[in-house]
């Protein structure tokens, strides 16, 4: 089979794929830069250049585990370039020339003064890069001297600079949008009257790592004290998609988007696209794995794209954008229950406590003797199942089997309102679906048709579900 | 019989620690993967019902004391439970992720992880409760007496521990593999559970006369005294030199330097029990040549657990099946060999380990070797208690009454292998927990009625 086009564009600029390093650590220097072009990444942003290198602190990196899993999130208080401006220019040209095909982005940060910002582009623009990206999302350090996102959460600002920078730019230029901020569009919208060809986004979110127990400092630390840092990693992706979604379908905006936040897989990036993404960015994946991750991601983009019968990018860009809307236009006559596959399921008992206290007692218990267990399974329990009996010493066991019982959970579809908590917590794949309920009686309407309705009087108020009978005064 | 001809450096090597402990990262590596599963199989499945989802979250949260602190509330033997319990048959044998990814979580493994953080740092996490004035007498210091013991003792009753040897913790202390579990380990495990104030006396055995007078001086009298002596087979030679019983071989073991301990250079252990591996892995790594355990019935009628089986073969041991012993063999005074014949299943004869047996006629065949083991099972102590009027002892030994643990006889209670007739560790320290609270109620109750 013939495999899909990759070639990206975002604004006008190109690169052989959707995968660029994001403006960071790993692309500080032109040796970075070329590793990773190597490595088969299609755009370098480089890390924020400005004319005086800055001074950074050590140490600069945090990041929280989650039960045993490494670098769930991740967050840093260093600074943008600590190398001066005519080595980063140096080493771009030649990085551009070696890799003409590939994207070099300049990103950019001075101090809010025409001339500053004049000056920079012109000096990066000289040296032949693809586009610019204007810094206005740091969260630490600069944006308490008037930089980053101190910029970017003032949208007169945003707008004034991206302006200054548009009367020189001869080349594409994206303004970084920082997710500190209550609506994001505001922004974007500030970028697009500053005249900006395209968005990139998020920033870093406004964060403190953790605290070490030990020490009582907060993490990372320099020697006992600790700043607000930038957090990212694969825990904000969530976050980022629904600001690209929120940008993406912005009619004021319409711009394109370089999506950024939480891309550790290639689903992340398509997840990005599908939500108006023409590009992507990641940076905390490759500090935490190295360059090589973005082979993985090229292949599972273009795998997705076979299987799907997608030949370009274009074919699905945007594609999950108009399903994102307002609570109020959802369909209330929708009703799904959860179904549990009795033959696929291991009797864990997630399901139930998930359900029982935090959501809807809608999963019932059955304890359950292995007589009648075994009865109530037959072919389940057959070799070739994982679940099946073991006889060791002359004692029979069996997972799931304790005291003679097997608890078995069915759920109570009177009660159940779809939540999708079970199935969420359920580690069996495939062992809970959630189904359309066939005895649903809400028709199909939405919360804004159902309260013109009853205010024209063409309908009576409807009402949930029952809740499920639980005793629940504690016994004395 | 020889000395072994193995330097005590290698010797010291065979015995050493099966499992080593985990490293931390070892053990956050594997608490992550337990699903917590509500209303646990694998705590349901565990004798002493330890809230195990809740131990292994507190190692993968790094509050490994609290762990420890979990598992010793339910069972104060948890260290030698973690090294010594067939969790295959148990909590591993429960656990659903075997259901899911093919391998139970590695809960013993885990349990030993956070029993031995709070012995190595000689943590405890019991006080003894409020001073009830009653005086209780146990009769034997392995896992039944001092769990009953520990048990008074939190609460508030006072504790006094007979025991026969001259160290305390019966077969926990003696009678396992030391490759399994040590007497050093088991003698540390102890200092904490005696602490609470149990008055240990050692080498103080209780014949029938002594447990008079304990049922007169004490206000209540736990026996946890075990089994007693192997079976016989009543075969010509049996009493040979060089023919042993399991379990005396085991506790040597224990009891001396290894160089010290006899073994053969061609070794038939008779019987497919726990305590026969135990004994022909400990024939290998003393440095018996060949090691040979013959049973009478087939492979899947074994007492033995399929990971103790594996251990056996994995140390080279041989297997006769269908082999029964007729005759041990003497040669110039010592043993030289033991003649067995074939035993096939008798049609229509039933099936397991209670199916008919008959032997094949002509089918006689000797296997030469210079030390016989026998490890059959013991039998109950029954002398201790004939002749105590008001206990009624079957032909199996002693009887209880399954929830409350007494005897017919009020005011005395029994568990642990006395009353099993030989379970695991686990199962005897559930005895004396459940027979202490059982003799609680008891003393509230005769308090009541005082």
């Amino acid at each position: 089979m013939k495999k899909p086009d990759l070639s990206a564009n975002t604004a006008g600029i190109k690169s052989p794929n959707p995968f660029w390093l994001a403006s960071g650590p790993p692309t500080n220097t032109g040796y970075q830069a070329c590793r990773a072009f190597e490595a088969g990444w299609g755009g370098v942003v480089w890390k924020t250049l400005t004319h005086d290198p800055i001074i950074n602190v050590s140490s600069r990196y945090g990041a929280f585990d989650y039960d045993g899993r490494k670098v769930a999130g991740f967050n840093n208080i260093e600074l943008i370039t600590d190398r001066p401006l005519e080595e980063n220019i140096r080493e771009m040209a030649e990085v551009k020339k070696e890799f003409p095909n590939h994207a070099v982005i300049a990103s950019l940060m001075v101090e809010s003064n025409r001339e500053a910002w004049h000056d920079i582009v012109k000096q990066v623009e000289d040296v032949g890069v693809d586009g610019l990206e204007l810094n206005f999302g740091c969260p630490h350090g600069m944006s308490e001297r008037g930089m980053g996102s101190a910029v970017g959460q003032v949208p007169e600002y945003a707008e004034m600079i991206t302006a200054w920078v548009k009367e020189v730019a001869t080349t594409p230029v994206l303004v970084k949008l920082t997710p500190n901020i209550t609506d994001v569009t505001t922004v974007g919208r500030a970028a697009r009257r500053g005249g900006a060809d395209g968005l990139s986004l998020i920033n870093t979110i406004n964060s403190i790592m953790g605290i070490n127990l030990d020490t009582f400092n907060p993490l990372p630390h320099v020697n006992g004290r600790g700043s607000h840092g930038g957090y990212c990693g694969p825990a904000v992706k969530p976050i980022a998609l629904n600001m690209v979604q929120s940008i993406a379908a912005d009619p004021e905006i319409h711009l394109p988007i370089s999506g950024i936040g939480g891309i550790q897989a290639w689903q992340d990036a398509v997840e990005h696209m599908l939500l108006g993404a023409s590009t992507t960015q990641v940076c905390t994946a490759a500090m935490h794995y190295g360059f090589r991750i973005v082979e993985q991601m090229i292949s599972g983009l273009q795998h997705w794209m076979m299987e799907k019968g997608f030949t370009r990018l274009d074919d699905f860009i945007g594609a999950s954008v108009p399903r994102v809307g307002n609570w109020a236009d959802l369909d209330l006559g929708y009703q799904v229950v959860a179904r549990i596959d009795q033959d696929k399921c291991i009797n864990c008992g997630l399901c139930y406590s998930a359900c029982e206290d935090g959501a809807h007692q809608s999963i019932d218990i059955f304890p359950t003797s292995i007589e009648e267990y075994e009865k109530s399974q037959g072919h389940a329990l057959e070799n070739g199942s994982k679940k099946k009996f073991t006889t060791s010493g002359g004692v029979r066991t069996l997972p799931g089997l304790g005291d003679g019982t097997v608890n078995v959970y069915k759920v109570n579809e009177e009660t159940c309102v779809g939540c999708n908590l079970c199935s969420l917590v359920c580690p069996v794949t495939g062992c809970i679906d959630m189904v359309e309920d066939e005895k649903a009686t809400v028709p199909h309407l939405t919360w804004r048709e159902y309260q013109k309705a009853l205010a024209d009087g063409t309908m009576d108020r409807m009402y949930p579900k029952p809740h499920a009978h639980r005793e629940w005064m504690p016994t004395r | 019989m020889q000395k072994t001809r193995l330097s005590p450096e290698e010797l010291q090597s065979n015995f050493a620690d099966i499992h080593p402990n985990y490293t931390h990262d070892e053990a956050v590596a594997e608490a992550g993967k337990c699903l917590y599963c509500y209303d646990a199989p694998c705590t349901r499945a565990c004798p002493t019902h330890i809230d195990v989802p809740r131990f292994i979250r507190q190692i993968l949260h790094d509050n490994v004391s609290g762990a420890a602190e979990t598992i010793l509330d339910a069972n104060i033997f948890g260290g030698a439970c973690a090294r010594a319990c067939p969790t295959e048959v148990l909590c591993e044998g429960a656990c659903v992720d075997q259901a899911r990814a093919g391998v139970p979580i590695e809960i013993g493994r885990l349990q030993r992880y956070a029993t031995d953080y709070a012995l190595d740092r000689k943590l405890s996490f019991f006080e003894p409760g409020k001073s009830t004035g009653r005086r209780v007498a146990i009769v034997g210091s392995g896992p039944a007496g001092l769990s009953c013991a520990h048990e008074l003792r939190r609460l508030g009753h006072e504790a006094t521990v007979f025991e026969a040897r001259d160290v305390p913790g019966g077969l926990n202390t003696l009678g396992i593999a030391p490759y399994k579990l040590d007497r050093e380990t088991s003698l540390r495990e102890i200092q904490p559970i005696l602490a609470m104030g149990i008055d240990l006396h050692l080498s103080s055995p209780v014949d029938a006369d002594r447990l008079r007078t304990l049922l007169a001086e004490y206000d209540a009298v736990f026996l946890g005294v075990g089994l007693g002596v192997t079976q016989r087979l009543n075969l010509p030679g049996e009493d040979v030199q060089g023919v042993h019983e399991a379990l005396a071989l085991i506790y040597q073991m224990h009891q001396r330097p290894y160089f010290e301990c006899p073994v053969g250079n061609q070794v038939i252990v008779i019987g497919c029990g726990n305590t026969a591996i135990d004994a022909a892995t400990g024939a290998v790594r003393l440095g018996a040549s060949k090691v040979t355990i013959a049973y009478r019935r087939s492979p899947a009628e074994k007492s033995a657990y399929n990971y103790e089986y594996e251990l056996g073969k994995q140390d080279g041991v041989q297997f006769e099946w269908y082999a029964q012993p007729v005759e041990f063999l003497e040669e110039n005074g010592t043993l030289s060999g033991v003649r067995f014949i074939r035993t096939r299943l008798v049609e229509e004869g039933g099936n397991g380990r209670s199916a008919k047996l008959e032997s094949i006629p002509g089918s006689e065949f000797v296997v030469p070797c210079d030390m016989a083991i026998k490890a059959l099972g013991q039998s109950p102590v029954l002398e201790l208690l004939g002749s105590i009027e008001g206990v009624e002892v079957g032909r199996k030994g002693l009887q209880v009454d399954p929830h409350s643990f007494a005897t017919s006889l009020p005011g005395l209670f029994a568990g642990g292998d006395c009353t099993s007739k030989g379970k695991e560790i686990v199962n005897a320290v559930q005895d004396g927990k459940l027979a202490a609270r059982s003799i609680d109620s008891y003393l509230d109750q005769k308090g009541a009625s005082a």
